[in-house]
C-alpha cells in the first residue's frame, strides 16, 4: 500500500524531533486519540468504496455529542441509555441517507450535502444556539480513560481498545460477502444487479456503517475534547481526504479498509508531526494542504506509470 | 474498380511491433487499392487489432513502412493519421450521447467564423454529408443518444468522412447490427467504395467478409499468412489458414429427440411493455434458439425470464413449479441463470479478479459471513473446467481476451447449477477458437439436464447450434423451427414474409 | 434538406425555473396568510443580491463541473479576494483597476493552481481543491483575525448599491457574466470542447480535443468569477472578511445551485441558464424565510430539505448510454 511509506516517513520526522513520541505509553495515547478520525475513515470507507459520497459525518458528529450532552444532563444512570440511543441515531442517518440516494435517485453528494445542513441546523435550533446539559464521566471515559500500567504497553486508552475493535470488525466486514459485493457495486452496479446483489440494499448498509461510525467516533471523542458545535466540524473532509491518501479511489470499485484507516493515521500523525515541530496552530491548514496534496500527487503518478 | 492498375491508397511492408518484450507482429505485408474492401481476418491475438491500431496511428511499427496515398508516413498519434485521412470506426462507439449528430461530428474541428462556432455551417455541411451517403432522413441536429445503434454507427462514418477519411478501418462493424441493419451497412460500404474510399474490415463473420469484400488477408501468430482474393478462396480454407487445423464439424452435435428430458421451464401468456403473447417449453438437453431482427424483443424476452424487466402478466412454471420473477434475484434463485448480451457493461466487473468475479453470483445468492467457505474451491474446478487461461486467478480480470472473459462468466453462473440458461449472443466479439469452445460448453450443459435458450445474430450459429428455433418480430413468437431449417425460413418469419424464399 | 438547418433541437427548459415559480407562488400565498408582502421592493431587492453574490461563484462553478471537475476552494478564494480588493483599495476612489485587477489575479492563479493539480499531476479535484482549500485556509487564518481593509466608497456605492429600477447593478453583473458564459458554451470552440471533456474525456481526445487545456481554462475561469464574487461581497460588507466565504458555506451551495439547475454533477450535461435558475431558488427560500422571520437554524434546515427534494425531483440521476 502507498500510505505505508508516506506513514513511515512521517513517523520518523516525529522521532527525530520528540524521542519521546516513540515509548509505547505515548504511542499508544497518541492512538487513542487518532480513534474518532479513523472510525470515521472506516465506515467513509464502505460508502466511497460503494461508489457514493458521506458529506454528513462531520455534522452528525457534532449533533451526536451535543445531543448526548443535552440528554444526559450530567446524570450518570442515563450514560448507557443514551450511548444506545446515539448508535441508533447514527444508523437512522444512515439509512435515511441511504434510502435517499438509492430510491429517490438524488446523487449521494446532494444528499449528504442537504443532511449536513439539516444537521447543523437541527442542532442549533433544538440548543436554542448554546449548548446545554453535560456528559457524564462514565461516558467519558471511553475517551478518557485507560487500562493504567498494563505490562510492556503502559497506558492503554479505552479509545484504543474501542478503536481497535472496530478495525478488527471493519476488515472482517471488508473481506466478507458483503464487502466483496460491494466493491463489485462500486465498480460495476449494473453488473451487480445482474448477478442477483441488491445494489440499494447494500449501499444502504454502507450509509448506515457511516452512520454507525459517527456515533462511536463521537462517543470516544465527546469523551476527551467536550461539548461544543466545532466537534465534528470539518471531519468531513478528513475522513474523505483519509480515504483517498490510502489509496481508495473516488469513484468506487478499488481500496482497502486498511488502507483508509491507515490515511486517517497519516492525517494524525501529519497534525502530531506539526504540533511537534512548533507550526503556529492558524498554519496547519496550509502544512495539511501541502502534505495531502504532495502525497496524492505522488501515489497518483505511481500509479499512472503502471 | 476499373481501367489500368491503380496506385495503393496503402502499402504496409514489413511492418513488425513489440510489446514488453513480446513480438505481436511480425514482417506484415498489406495493401489496399482505392475503392477496394480488403477484409482482415484471424483468431484473437492474431495481431489484427494492433495492425488496425499502427495503421490509424494510435501505435509506431518498431520496423517497416508505412505508404499512404503516394506518401511514406510516420504518424505521431491517431490526430496525425485522422488528417492525413484515415478514419477507424470502432466496434465501440466513441460519441457523446448528450451532444447533437453535428456536434459529434464536428467535435474537435468545429467550423469557425469571426472567432465563433459556425453553427449554420456544422449543420449544413452535417446534413451534406450525411446525404452523400443516402442518409439524408437523418437530422443533423438530433441528440445522438436518441438514436439507435445503427444509427449511432452512421454518425461515426460521418464523423470520419468529415476529416475527408480515404481509409476506412472498421472493426467489427455488424457486431451489434440486427439482419436488416446489415444489408443497409453493405449498401453503405459500396457508396464508400464508389467514391473511392478504401475499408479495412475486420470481422469474425466470415459471412460477410466473402460478401463484401475484394481481398482477404489471414493473420496467425502476428504474421501474415495469406493474402487472396474472395473470389478465390472459401471458408473452409480461410478457417484452416486462421486457425491452422480442420475444424470439420463447427458445431457439436444436436440433441436426438430422445435425449430430451422434462419439461424445465414453461411461460404461458406471458407479457410485459415489450413482449406479449409469450408462450413456451423449454425440456431438459434441449438447446432452443431465439432469432429475430434488432428490437424484436429477443433481449427483452430474455430478461423478462431473468426478472431484469419482468412479466407483468402471464405464468411461469420451473421444474412444475411456480415463480414469480420479480428480480434477477428471483430469477436466480428459481435457478435460472442468463449471460449478458454486454460483457463489458452487464457480464463482468473489471477492476476485480478472475476468481472475484466468478464468486459474484454465489457471493450475492449465498452469502457467508467469513466469505471463505468450500466454493472457491469449486469454483477453481470450475475455471479449470471450461478452460480459462487468465494467468492467474487475482489477475483483474479486464486484462483477458473476450473469450477468457466470458468463460469466466460462464464458470461464475456454471456454479450455482442452474436448471435454466439464457444465452444473449454467447461468442460475440469471440474469436474462432474460444468461440467453439463455447459452443461445446453450452452443448455440455444441455447434455447434463439444464435447459438452454440461446438468442443470437449469428445466423449459422443458430442454425447449427440449435435443436429447435424460436422467431421473434415485434414482440411476439412470429414462429417455431426446427433444426435443418434455412437461412430464409428464419428471415422470412423475422421480416414477416409468409415461407422462406427469396424476395 | 433545409429542416437539417433549423434550430439545435429544442431542449426542456430545466425544471429548475418550474420549481421557482411554485416555490415563489407558494411563498407568496405563505407570507400573505402570515400578513406579510413576499412581492415588494426591499424583499425583491435583496433576493437579487442575494442571488447575485452566489450566482456569481455558481456561473464559474458551472464550467467546471460540466467539464467534469469541481471546486471546493471557492470559498476560501471569494474570502481571499474580498480582503485583496479591500486592502488595496485602502478606502480610496482613485485606481479601481488595479484594485480590481489585483484580485481577480490572484483568483486566476490559484484556478491555475487547481487546474494544474488536476490536469497535470492528475490529482482527483474533490481533493485537489479541497487541499489547495486548506493552503488559503492557513493563510487566511494566520494573516487575519477580522475584517480588514476598506472599499472604496464608488464601489461600496456602486456595484454593492445602486441598482437599475429595482434591480441591483450586482444582479446585472451576474446576467452580464452569464450571458458571457453561455456564449462561450454555446459558441466557441472551447464550450464544445469543455462539454466533450466532461461527457467522455476519452471520446474528447480522440478527436484531438486538448482536454488539458480545456479543463485548464475552465478551472482559471471558475476561480475569476469566484474571484469577482469576493470583490462584490467587499463593495457589500465596505471591507474585506476572512470568513466571508466559508461561512456563507459559497463552496457547497454553489454546487447546489448547479445541481438544481439541472447540470450532471458528473459533467457533459447543463448550463449556466439553469443555474441562475437554481441561485434564484435559494435565493427565495431565505427571501421567503426571512418575510415569515423564521428562526436562522430552521431556515437551514428547510434549505437542506428543499435542495435534496428538488434534485429528487428534477434533476435524479440518470445516465444516457451510448450502444455498442
Amino acid at each position: 500500500m502507498p500510505i505505508l511509506p508516506i506513514l513511515s516517513v512521517l513517523l520518523v520526522l516525529i522521532a527525530v524531533r520528540q524521542p519521546d513520541f516513540m515509548t509505547p505509553s505515548s504511542l499508544m495515547s497518541f492512538l487513542g486519540r487518532s480513534a474518532p478520525i479513523v472510525l470515521l475513515a472506516a465506515g467513509q470507507y464502505f460508502v466511497i468504496v460503494s461508489g457514493e459520497f458521506d458529506l454528513s459525518v462531520g455534522s452528525l458528529v457534532t449533533a451526536q455529542v451535543v445531543v448526548a450532552a443535552r440528554l444526559i444532563d450530567s446524570d450518570p444512570s442515563r450514560t448507557w441509555p443514551v450511548v444506545l440511543l446515539m448508535l441508533a441515531f447514527g444508523s437512522v442517518v444512515g439509512l435515511v441517507n441511504g434510502l435517499i440516494t438509492t430510491r429517490l435517485r438524488v446523487p449521494s453528494f446532494i444528499t449528504t450535502l442537504g443532511m449536513f445542513l439539516i444537521l447543523v441546523g437541527a442542532v442549533y435550533l433544538w440548543s436554542d444556539g448554546a449548548p446545554k446539559g453535560g456528559l457524564s464521566a462514565e461516558f467519558r471515559q471511553f475517551g478518557r480513560r485507560a487500562f493504567e500500567d498494563t505490562p510492556l504497553l503502559g497506558r492503554v486508552p479505552y479509545a484504543l481498545l474501542v478503536l481497535l475493535a472496530a478495525a478488527v470488525l471493519a476488515v472482517l466486514l471488508m473481506r466478507s460477502d458483503f464487502g466483496r459485493t460491494l466493491v463489485a457495486v462500486g465498480d460495476n452496479p449494473r453488473t451487480a444487479e445482474l448477478n442477483g446483489v441488491r445494489v440499494g440494499r447494500a449501499k444502504t448498509i454502507a450509509f448506515v456503517l457511516s452512520g454507525v461510525a459517527a456515533a462511536v467516533a463521537a462517543i470516544v471523542l465527546g469523551g476527551y475534547s467536550g461539548v461544543s458545535f466545532q466537534a465534528g466540524a470539518g471531519l468531513e473532509f478528513g475522513a474523505i481526504t483519509a480515504v483517498v491518501l490510502g489509496g481508495v479511489a473516488l469513484g468506487g470499485g478499488r481500496g482497502l479498509v486498511a488502507g483508509a484507516m491507515l490515511g486517517a493515521l497519516t492525517l494524525e500523525t501529519l497534525f502530531a508531526l506539526m504540533n511537534f515541530y512548533g507550526v503556529s496552530g492558524a498554519l496547519r491548514p496550509t502544512v495539511q494542504g501541502a502534505i495531502i496534496l504532495a502525497a496524492v500527487a505522488v501515489s497518483s503518478m505511481r500509479s499512472s506509470s503502471r | 474498380m476499373s481501367g489500368p492498375s491503380p496506385q495503393p491508397l496503402l502499402t504496409l511492408r514489413g511492418i513488425g511491433k513489440s510489446f514488453l518484450g513480446v513480438r505481436v507482429l511480425e514482417g506484415v505485408d498489406l495493401d489496399l487499392l482505392p475503392g477496394e474492401v480488403h477484409a482482415v481476418v484471424g483468431e484473437n491475438g492474431a495481431g489484427k487489432s494492433t495492425l488496425m491500431k499502427i495503421v490509424s496511428g494510435v501505435y509506431a511499427p518498431d520496423e517497416g513502412t508505412i505508404d499512404f496515398a503516394g506518401a511514406p508516413r510516420r504518424f505521431g498519434g491517431p490526430r496525425d493519421a485522422q488528417r492525413a485521412g484515415i478514419g477507424i470506426i470502432h466496434q465501440e462507439f466513441n460519441l457523446l450521447p448528450e451532444r447533437t449528430v453535428a456536434e459529434n461530428v464536428y467535435l474537435g474541428h468545429e467550423p469557425v467564423r469571426r472567432g465563433l462556432v459556425d453553427r449554420k455551417a456544422m449543420l449544413g455541411r452535417t446534413a451534406a454529408l450525411l446525404a452523400s451517403i443516402g442518409e439524408a432522413s437523418m437530422p443533423a441536429d438530433a441528440r445522438v443518444g436518441r438514436l439507435g445503434v445503427a444509427q449511432q454507427q452512421i454518425v461515426e462514418i460521418v464523423k470520419a468522412l468529415a476529416l475527408d477519411a480515404r481509409l476506412l478501418i472498421m472493426d467489427e462493424p455488424t457486431a451489434a447490427l440486427a439482419d436488416h441493419e446489415v444489408d443497409l451497412l453493405y449498401a453503405l460500404v459500396r457508396r464508400l467504395q464508389r467514391r473511392g474510399i478504401g475499408v479495412l474490415y475486420v470481422s469474425h463473420r466470415l459471412r460477410e467478409v466473402f460478401d463484401l469484400s475484394d481481398r482477404i488477408t489471414v493473420l496467425k501468430d502476428g504474421r501474415r499468412v495469406t493474402t487472396a482474393r474472395t473470389v478465390d478462396t472459401t471458408v473452409d480454407q480461410l478457417v484452416r489458414d486462421m486457425v491452422g487445423r480442420e475444424l470439420s464439424t463447427y458445431y457439436p452435435e444436436r440433441a436426438a429427440p430422445g435425449d430430451l428430458g422434462a419439461v424445465r421451464l414453461a411461460v404461458r401468456g406471458g407479457g410485459n411493455r415489450r413482449v406479449r403473447g409469450i408462450d413456451l417449453r423449454l425440456r431438459a438437453g434441449e438447446v432452443v434458439g431465439v432469432g429475430g431482427l434488432q428490437g424484436s424483443g429477443r433481449s427483452s424476452l430474455a430478461r423478462a425470464l431473468f426478472g431484469a424487466a419482468p412479466f407483468t402478466t402471464g405464468e411461469v412454471t420451473v421444474d412444475g413449479v411456480p415463480v414469480w420473477l420479480r428480480s434477477p434475484r428471483a430469477a436466480m434463485r428459481a435457478g435460472i441463470a442468463y449471460v449478458t448480451e454486454d460483457r463489458k457493461g452487464e457480464g463482468i466487473v473489471g477492476r476485480q479478479s478472475v476468481l472475484d468475479n466468478a464468486l459474484l453470483a454465489g457471493r450475492a445468492i449465498m452469502p457467508s459471513w467469513s466469505g471463505r467457505d468450500d466454493r472457491t474451491p469449486r469454483i477453481r474446478g470450475l475455471l479449470a473446467a471450461v478452460g480459462v487461461r487468465s494467468g492467474g486467478e487475482d489477475r483483474e480480470i479486464r486484462f483477458l481476451s473476450g473469450g477468457n472473459q466470458q468463460k469466466v462468466v460462464l464458470a461464475r453462473w456454471l456454479s450455482l447449477r442452474p436448471k435454466v440458461l439464457l444465452f444473449d449472443e454467447p461468442t460475440r466479439g469471440i474469436d474462432v477458437g474460444a468461440k467453439s469452445a463455447v459452443h461445446d460448453l453450452v452443448r455440455r450443459l444441455a447434455r447434463d439436464g439444464a435447459a438452454v435458450l440461446m438468442i443470437s445474430s449469428e445466423l449459422p450459429e443458430l442454425l447449427g447450434m440449435s435443436d429447435r428455433l424460436i422467431v421473434m418480430r415485434d414482440g411476439r413468437i412470429a414462429g417455431e423451427l426446427t433444426a435443418g431449417a434455412t437461412e430464409e425460413d428464419v428471415l422470412g418469419l423475422a421480416v414477416g414474409v409468409a415461407g422462406g424464399s427469396a424476395g | 434538406m433545409s429542416s437539417s438547418l433549423s434550430l439545435p433541437a429544442r431542449r426542456p427548459a430545466p425544471g429548475v425555473f418550474v420549481a421557482l415559480a411554485v416555490t415563489l407562488a407558494v411563498g407568496w400565498l405563505v407570507v400573505a396568510v402570515d400578513g406579510g408582502q413576499l412581492f415588494n421592493q426591499p424583499t425583491m431587492v435583496s433576493l437579487l443580491h442575494v442571488a447575485a453574490g452566489l450566482g456569481l461563484v455558481a456561473v464559474g462553478q458551472t464550467l467546471v463541473i460540466l467539464g467534469g471537475s469541481l471546486d471546493l476552494s471557492v470559498a476560501y478564494v471569494i474570502s481571499l479576494s474580498s480582503l485583496v480588493a479591500a486592502e488595496a483599495m485602502n478606502g480610496r476612489d482613485g485606481a479601481l483597476l488595479p484594485a480590481v485587477g489585483l484580485p481577480l489575479a490572484v483568483s486566476a492563479a490559484i484556478g491555475l493552481l487547481n487546474g494544474v493539480l488536476v490536469t497535470k499531476l492528475r490529482i482527483n479535484a474533490f481533493i485537489a481543491t479541497v487541499g489547495v482549500g486548506l493552503l488559503l485556509k492557513g493563510y487566511l487564518d494566520h494573516g487575519y483575525d477580522g475584517p480588514a481593509g476598506e472599499t472604496s466608497p464608488g464601489l461600496v456605492r456602486s456595484l454593492g448599491y445602486q441598482r437599475v429600477g429595482p434591480v441591483p447593478l450586482s444582479f446585472v453583473l451576474l446576467l452580464a457574466v452569464t450571458a458571457g458564459a453561455w456564449l462561450a458554451l454555446t459558441r466557441t470552440r472551447f464550450g464544445h470542447h469543455l462539454i466533450a471533456v466532461g461527457g467522455d474525456p476519452e471520446v474528447a481526445r480522440l478527436s484531438g480535443v486538448r482536454s488539458d487545456r480545456v479543463l485548464l481554462t475552465a478551472h482559471v475561469l471558475g476561480a475569476l468569477c469566484a474571484g469577482l464574487t469576493g470583490i462584490y461581497l467587499a463593495s457589500r460588507l465596505g471591507s474585506g472578511a476572512p470568513r466571508v466565504g466559508t461561512e456563507g458555506l459559497y463552496d457547497l451551495e454553489s454546487i447546489a445551485a448547479v445541481v438544481l439547475g439541472g447540470t450532471a454533477l458528473a459533467g457533459g450535461r447543463g448550463g449556466v441558464v439553469g443555474t441562475v435558475g437554481g441561485v434564484l431558488l435559494l435565493a427565495s427560500i431565505d427571501a421567503i424565510f426571512n418575510q415569515l422571520d423564521v428562526d436562522a437554524f430552521f431556515k437551514q434546515v428547510i434549505r437542506g430539505l428543499i435542495i435534496i427534494g428538488a434534485v429528487a425531483v428534477y434533476a435524479r440521476r440518470g445516465p444516457r448510454r451510448v450502444a455498442s
